[in-house]
């Protein structure tokens, strides 16, 4: 099912509010669109961005209260009985809180939902890393039948949640990036689950991002361009299954590898990458960036993001000391 | 009003679920089966699939059926012998309890075909599946019940109290969990691993109907399904782990034992000699 929505036009206004609040915007298309629909939230409508929705279509949304095992047991038994099922939460409690629950009734079971995982990385850094999510990636990753999704704007956001509708599997939609986020499209284009989008052509090294670090990527790769670095920028907005294809195509071409995520760098998207690059003869050494396996102190979104090199010149300046290496 | 052919019907049917038992927990040999928790189980499931629950085994996936979820999964060997009886599946295949490749695992796997609504086993998920049936229910409009299997030493997990919660909350009077009271658990007692005390208070307080009964005795069972309640309805049924059978009753070796042919032979005489 395609988004009407999906209009340039609400490009800027979806920026400003963040992957969040667009959610809750795309919520009020599916509540006229999609016939037997449930949004479930664990007593976060307002973080969902579904004040509007539970409003308009309060049949179609339920609150189960904070407890999120429920919330999945939930909905997979509405899933049974047919209904396409959104589950809403922040996204440490939509998945590790919950992470047998899904194995069992989404993976083994193959009860189909979509799981809308808020605030994930470091967005909410002030609240500590209780309301971080570093992990959600590496947690659901080795379970079968299940999709992992990051977008990296309020756009893409959009654009998975209506891929999700009609996907076989169950799908975790890792929202990142807190409000006023950069966009990253400024046109239509097409969004498929599972292949990537390159957003930038580039010959000498490859930079593979998921989520908000898209725009991290491209503002690196400029940086290396005036360093006479070209560099190709790759949207992995499908962590789970991984583009192999791709990977294998700019192996085959790069000097470097990149991964970038706000996720730590241990079972995400650098972790799938490394597992593709393991089976590509004589692949290019891969750089990690994210977080360093660990829980730092609290602080900011942008201080935490400094904190870990999340920024573009951090990462373009690690990225050259390396290239003199290789 | 209950009439005694009726019992006896679900008598018979009880006779030969333990029938089964026997069968599949010898022909599961080696690998063992939860023999104990079946046992407390098989009274409840007779009644239900012999006078509650509307099914069509020609029709498994018929809309309008009521949906039965056997949330503790170990207890499989009485599940999978009442859908045999009720024609789900063929006697012969009780014989592939845990076997390679067999569709009956020691924990039950979702087939639908076969009777089996939900995969199950890992304790504490069955009655929140069930609550999001039951509210299916009610938004599409069906009259179908929803019947969920849960056992005390399950009530141990959070999630059956997240579940209870919501269940009432949600004015769910189209669904009925029976509780398995056999008051052992894994490796010990209730009393010794986790204590249940007064459950039929606590699901009182999560504001359930709660009905008491001997869950071995027939038509107290079978009473306690046919109240119409306005609130989710709890049957609390005090149960004897193990129970049918002179060596296993009470004996909590038997949770999860290994049956010897001569063990079966003297169970199977035992069953026979009952009245």
């Amino acid at each position: 099912m395609q988004s009407k929505i999906f209009n340039k036009a609400n490009f800027k206004l979806w920026s400003k509010l963040g992957m969040r609040a667009t959610f809750g915007v795309a919520a009020m298309e599916l509540g006229d669109k999609v016939d037997k629909l449930m949004i479930l939230t664990g007593d976060v409508s307002t973080s969902a961005g579904l004040d509007r929705f539970k409003k308009k279509f309060p049949e179609k949304y339920l609150d189960v209260g904070i407890a999120e095992q429920n919330l999945i047991g939930i909905g997979a038994g509405l899933a049974s009985e047919g209904f396409n099922v959104f589950s809403t939460t922040f996204a440490p409690f939509q998945t590790m809180r919950c992470c047998e629950q899904i194995k069992v009734n989404l993976g083994y079971m193959k009860q189909k939902i979509s799981m809308i995982g808020l605030a994930s990385g470091l967005a909410l850094g002030t609240l500590g890393y209780t309301h971080c999510c570093i992990e959600d990636v590496g947690v659901l990753r080795p379970i079968p039948n299940l999709t992992i999704i990051s977008p990296a704007d309020s756009g893409e956001a959009v654009k998975a949640v209506f891929a999700s509708l009609k996907h076989k599997n169950s799908v975790y939609i890792r929202l990142t990036g807190g409000t006023n986020i950069d966009q990253i499209y400024d046109d239509d284009y097409e969004f498929e689950i599972g292949r990537s989008i390159t957003l930038r052509k580039g010959k000498d090294i490859s930079i593979f991002a998921t989520g908000i670090m898209n725009k991290v990527a491209l503002d690196c790769s400029e940086i290396l361009r005036k360093n006479n670095i070209d560099t190709e920028v790759v949207n992995m907005h499908t962590i789970k299954p991984i583009d192999f294809e791709k990977i294998k195509d700019s192996a085959k071409n790069s000097k470097l590898i990149i991964s970038i995520e706000e996720h730590n760098i241990i079972g995400g998207l650098g972790s799938a990458v490394a597992e593709s690059l393991a089976k590509i003869n004589n692949s290019p050494e891969q750089m990690f960036f994210g977080i360093k396996d660990t829980y730092s102190e609290g602080g900011e979104y942008k201080y935490l993001k400094e904190k870990f090199n999340l920024i573009p010149s951090k990462i373009s300046e690690e990225i050259m000391l390396k290239l003199k290496e290789v | 009003m209950v009439d005694q052919s009726e019992i006896n019907r679900i008598e018979a049917l009880a006779k030969k679920i333990r029938k089964n038992i026997l069968k599949m927990s010898l022909a599961a040999g080696a690998s063992s089966s939860h023999f104990g928790g079946s046992l407390s189980t098989v009274e409840i499931l007779a009644t239900l699939y012999n006078s509650v629950l509307r099914f069509d085994v020609s029709k498994p996936l018929w809309d309008d059926r009521d949906r039965f979820i056997l949330s503790k999964g170990h207890a499989c060997l009485g599940y999978y012998s009442v859908l045999c009886e009720k024609g789900f599946f063929k006697n012969e295949d009780l014989e592939l309890f845990e076997k390679n490749g067999s569709f009956l695992l020691g924990h039950p796997v979702i087939n639908k075909s076969k009777g089996i609504e939900f995969s199950n086993g890992s304790l504490g998920m069955g009655l929140s599946l069930g609550i999001g049936v039951a509210i299916a229910a009610k938004k599409n409009k069906k009259k179908y019940n929803v019947f969920v299997l849960i056992g005390d030493g399950e009530c141990n997990e959070g999630s059956v109290w997240e579940a209870s919660m919501s269940a009432a909350h949600f004015k769910l009077n189209n669904l009925t969990a029976i509780l398995d009271k056999n008051n052992l658990q894994q490796t010990g007692s209730n009393e010794d691993i986790m204590s249940t005390t007064n459950l039929g208070n606590k699901w009182k307080s999560f504001n359930w109907d709660v009905i008491e009964v001997n869950g071995h005795d027939i038509l107290q069972v079978l009473n306690a399904f046919k109240k119409n309640t306005d609130k989710p309805k709890l049957i609390l049924a005090n149960t004897v782990k193990g129970k049918g059978f002179s060596f296993s009753e009470n004996n909590n070796d038997w949770h999860h034992k290994i049956m010897s042919k001569k063990q079966y032979d003297e169970a199977l005489k035992e069953l026979e000699n009952a009245k």
